[in-house]
C-alpha cells in the first residue's frame, strides 16, 4: 500500500463515501491510486466548488466533508471555500497536493505554502512527510474537524509521500495534548442559568449555527416551551425551531424580522447558545440589550465575552448543554406569562408581505411561490446577496440543516456547489438552490458537473440583472450612484444551462412560478429555472454601524393586501 | 480598564510552523507583543514561549482564549506580575579606543556582573543578564562610550515558588 491508497483507505474507514475534488500535477499519483478505489469522487469544474461541496455535504449530513486539489494553484483555489468552512465552523477536510519534499522551498513548478496561507482560516492542518503516518493523520484529522467548534483541517501531501510505501496501516492517532474541548457545562453554572431563566420576566433565546452543529433542535424547542421563551436565531440557526410555529420569532440582525429585531431589546434575560454575536446580528453593540442579563452557552470560550458583555458564561456542547439546563428546570412550574403572549401577537400582526402581482415579480412573491414548492424536508441553500436576504427573512424553514447559506464569510457563488454537496449527502431529499444572477454566474461552470454527474439540483435563480446588495446599498446610502453594479443583459440564461444539457425555463408570471419550481423539485431532474425579479424592490435593513432597531425602508404586511392573494 | 504589560508563559508543541501560528494569530487579532522567546522546554517535544503583550483586562482575556484554540498550544499561564521572574540576555559592543575607557567599562560590567566575552583593540564584547530594568540602566551607562552593536532577546519569565 503507497501513501495515496492509505488517504483513500483512510477516509473510507472515516465513513467517507465521496470525495469533491479535480486533479493537477502533484496529485496524479493519488488519481492513479483512485482509479481502482471505491471512493466515489465527483469531479468539479473549479476547485473552490470542491470546497464548497464539501460544505454543502457536510452541512446538509452532520458528516465530515472533504475535497482535494493539487498544489499551487488548485490549492489557493480551495482557499475561499476553506475561510467560508472557517467562519461558518464547518468541518472540512481539504487535502493538497504538495511538490516532491526536496523541492519545497525552491519555488518549484505549482509550488505555494498553503499551510501558511490556511493558517488564519483553519481549525489546524498538517503536512505528513512520511507515507506511514497518513492514516493517523486523517484520523486526528477528522476528530479535530468534528469535535469541539467544528471547522476546517488541511492536509498538505508532498508528491512522493503519496507513491511511498507503507510499512503497515495502523490507523492510529497523532497526539494532540493541547486539544481538549469542553463539551458538558458547570453545572454550578447550569444551576444559576436555570435560576437566571426561572426568575426572569421576559426571557428570550437567540439560536446561532452552534445549535444546528450540535444538533440541538429538540433541545431548544424543549426548553424554549419549558420557559415560555420566544426563539430568534441568527442566519446560521435558521431552522433550529420550526420558524411556522408561534415559539419562532426568526432572524434576528440587519435584515432581521420586525418581530425579532422589534423586541430583542424588551428582553430582561436573554440566552444565546452557539452564536457569536456577529455585527450583523447584533447592530451597534451600545444599543443592543440594555436592559437584559446575558447567559451565553457556547463551546468555544473565545466566544463568549468577545463581543457582548456576558453575566453567566457556560462552556459547553449546545445539545448537552442544554439538556443540563432542562433537567434543572424540569419541574418547575412556569407560567404562560403575559411576554409570551404579546410576542406571538405581534409576530402574527407582522407578518410580512409576500403577496403581489406586480411584473416584473416582486422577490418576496417569489420566495412565497418557492414556499409552495418545498416542502420541509426540501433542502434549500441559498447564495450570498439580497436573493439570501429575501429568503433568510421570508421563507419559514422547518427543520434544522434544511437551511444551508454562508453566513460569515458571505462568498458569493457558495449556493450552487452546496446544493451540488448536500445532494450528493441526501440524495432522498430534494434539493433547491436559490441564487442569484451575480453569484450563479461566478460557478456556472458546475453546471457540468451535475449534468456528467448526474446530480439533481433545482436552481432558483432570481435575476435582477443587478448586483442586487451593492445595488440597494448604493440606493439608500450612496445617492444612487450605482457603480459598477449593473450586470447588463448577458448572458442567456437558458441558453448557458440548455449548452450544458440542463432543463431551463425562464419565468416571469406569478402562476408559472410555483408550478415550474414544483414540477423541478418532484421530478427530481435538474434543472435551472430563471425567474425576473424587480430590481427596485428593497429588503428593510438597519444602517452598518446602525442600532438594531435603526431602520433603513419599510416594513410590509400581509394583513394589509386588499382583499388577500 | 488601563493598558498593562502581561506576560504570557505557554507551553507549545516544538514543531516548525507553530511560531508563525501564535504570531499569526495574535497579529491578526490585534494584539500588541512586545516580545516572543521561544526554548526547549522541561517537557521533551514541548517548547516553552513566553511573551509579553499590552493591553486592558478584555484584550488579555482573548488573547489567552484565541491562544487557547491553536492545538498546538497546549497550556497557557498569565504570571502573576507580583511572583514573575522576568530575566533577558543582552549582548553589547561598546567603544574602546582609549584604555582609561576600557577600564571604565570594565568597572561598569563589574558593578552589572556583566561578562566580558570578547575584546579587540577598538570593542569590548558583553554578555548582561537580568531583569530589562537592569539591561536598560546598564546600556544607558555605555551610552556616552558608543555601543557599537545591541542584541537583545527579550525577556523570557518564569513564576517564583510554589506559583
Amino acid at each position: 500500500m503507497r501513501g495515496g491508497d492509505a488517504i483513500i483507505k483512510a477516509l473510507m474507514d472515516k465513513g467517507v463515501d465521496t470525495i469533491f475534488g479535480y486533479p493537477g500535477g502533484t496529485v496524479i499519483p493519488f488519481y492513479d491510486m483512485l482509479y481502482d478505489s471505491d471512493l466515489r469522487h465527483i469531479l468539479v469544474r473549479h476547485e473552490q466548488c470542491a470546497a464548497h461541496a464539501a460544505e454543502g455535504y457536510a452541512r446538509a449530513s452532520g458528516k465530515v466533508g472533504v475535497c482535494l486539489a493539487t498544489s499551487g494553484p488548485g490549492a489557493t483555489n480551495l482557499v475561499t471555500g476553506i475561510a467560508n468552512a472557517y467562519m461558518d465552523s464547518s468541518p472540512i477536510i481539504a487535502i493538497t497536493g504538495q511538490v516532491v519534499s526536496n523541492l519545497i522551498g525552491n519555488d518549484a513548478f505549482q509550488e505555494v505554502d498553503i499551510m501558511g496561507i490556511t493558517m488564519p482560516i483553519t481549525k489546524h492542518s498538517y503536512q505528513p512527510k512520511d507515507a506511514n503516518d497518513i492514516p493517523s493523520v486523517i484520523n486526528t484529522s477528522f476528530e479535530i474537524a468534528s469535535t469541539g467548534r467544528k471547522g476546517p483541517v488541511l492536509i498538505d501531501v508532498p508528491k512522493e509521500v503519496q507513491e511511498q510505501e507503507l510499512d503497515d496501516y495502523v490507523l492510529g492517532t497523532i497526539p494532540t495534548p493541547g486539544y481538549k474541548p469542553t463539551i458538558r457545562g458547570n453545572s454550578k453554572q447550569i444551576a444559576k442559568a436555570a435560576q437566571m431563566l426561572k426568575s426572569a420576566e421576559r426571557p428570550l433565546i437567540l439560536a446561532g449555527g452552534g445549535t444546528i452543529l450540535a444538533g440541538a433542535g429538540e433541545e431548544v424547542k424543549k426548553l424554549a416551551e419549558l420557559i415560555k421563551a420566544p426563539v430568534a436565531t441568527s442566519l446560521m440557526g435558521k431552522g433550529i425551531v420550526d420558524e411556522k410555529e408561534d415559539i419562532s420569532i426568526g432572524m434576528l440582525g440587519m435584515h432581521g424580522k420586525q418581530v425579532a429585531n422589534q423586541n430583542v431589546n424588551k428582553t430582561d434575560c436573554l440566552l444565546a447558545i452557539g452564536c457569536r454575536f456577529s455585527d450583523r446580528t447584533t447592530g451597534k453593540l451600545e444599543e443592543f440589550l440594555p436592559e437584559a442579563k446575558v447567559i451565553h452557552i457556547d463551546i468555544d470560550p473565545a466566544e463568549i465575552g468577545k463581543n457582548v458583555a456576558v453575566d453567566l458564561p457556560i462552556v459547553g456542547d449546545a445539545k448537552i448543554a442544554l439538556d443540563q439546563l432542562i433537567n434543572e428546570l424540569e419541574g418547575s412550574k412556569i407560567d404562560e406569562s403575559a411576554w409570551f403572549k404579546s410576542i406571538v401577537d405581534f409576530k402574527k400582526s407582522t407578518i410580512p408581505r409576500v403577496s403581489y402581482d406586480d411584473i416584473p415579480l416582486k422577490p418576496q412573491q417569489v420566495i412565497k411561490e418557492i414556499a409552495g414548492a418545498i416542502t420541509e424536508d426540501t433542502i434549500v441553500t441559498t447564495d450570498v446577496g439580497l436573493h439570501q436576504m429575501w429568503a433568510a427573512h421570508f421563507l419559514d424553514i422547518s427543520k434544522p440543516r434544511k437551511f444551508i447559506s454562508s453566513g460569515g464569510l458571505g462568498t458569493m457563488g457558495f449556493g450552487f456547489p452546496a446544493a451540488i454537496g448536500a445532494k450528493v449527502a441526501c440524495p432522498d431529499d430534494a434539493v433547491l438552490a436559490i441564487v442569484g444572477d451575480g453569484g450563479f454566474l461566478m460557478v456556472s461552470q458546475e453546471l457540468a458537473t451535475i449534468k456528467e454527474h448526474d446530480i439533481p439540483v433545482v436552481i432558483a435563480m432570481l435575476n435582477n440583472r443587478k448586483l442586487g446588495m451593492v445595488y440597494q446599498w448604493q440606493n439608500k446610502m450612496y445617492n444612487k450612484r450605482y457603480s459598477e453594479t449593473d450586470l447588463g443583459n448577458t448572458p442567456d440564461f437558458v441558453k448557458l444551462a440548455e449548452s450544458f444539457g440542463i432543463n431551463a425555463e425562464r419565468v416571469e408570471e406569478v402562476d408559472k412560478t410555483q408550478e415550474v419550481l414544483s414540477k423541478a423539485l418532484k421530478d427530481n431532474e435538474s434543472m435551472l429555472i430563471e425567474i425576473t425579479v424587480e430590481k427596485d424592490e428593497f429588503i428593510p435593513m438597519f444602517p452598518p454601524g446602525g442600532g438594531i432597531n435603526d431602520l433603513l425602508g419599510e416594513y410590509k404586511y400581509e394583513k394589509d393586501v386588499a382583499g388577500g392573494k | 480598564m488601563s493598558e498593562k504589560s502581561h506576560v504570557i508563559s505557554t507551553l507549545v508543541e516544538h514543531k516548525p510552523g507553530v511560531l508563525q501560528n501564535v504570531a499569526s494569530l495574535l497579529n491578526r487579532r490585534g494584539f500588541n507583543i512586545d516580545s516572543i522567546t521561544v526554548g526547549a522546554s522541561e517537557v521533551e517535544g514541548l517548547a516553552r514561549m513566553v511573551f509579553v503583550v499590552r493591553g486592558d483586562e478584555k484584550v488579555l482575556e482573548q488573547v489567552i482564549k484565541q491562544l487557547h484554540k491553536l492545538v498546538d498550544v497546549v497550556k497557557i499561564k498569565d504570571l502573576d506580575p507580583e511572583y514573575v521572574l522576568k530575566r533577558e540576555l543582552c549582548l553589547v559592543k561598546v567603544k574602546t579606543g582609549k584604555a582609561n575607557v576600557r577600564s571604565e567599562v570594565i568597572q561598569y560590567a563589574d558593578i552589572f556582573k556583566a561578562k566580558i566575552i570578547d575584546v579587540c583593540d577598538d570593542f569590548i564584547t558583553m554578555e548582561v543578564t537580568g531583569h530589562p530594568d537592569k539591561i536598560d540602566s546598564f546600556l544607558k551607562l555605555l551610552e556616552p562610550f558608543g555601543i557599537k552593536k545591541i542584541a537583545r532577546t527579550g525577556p523570557t519569565a518564569i513564576a517564583r515558588g510554589h506559583h
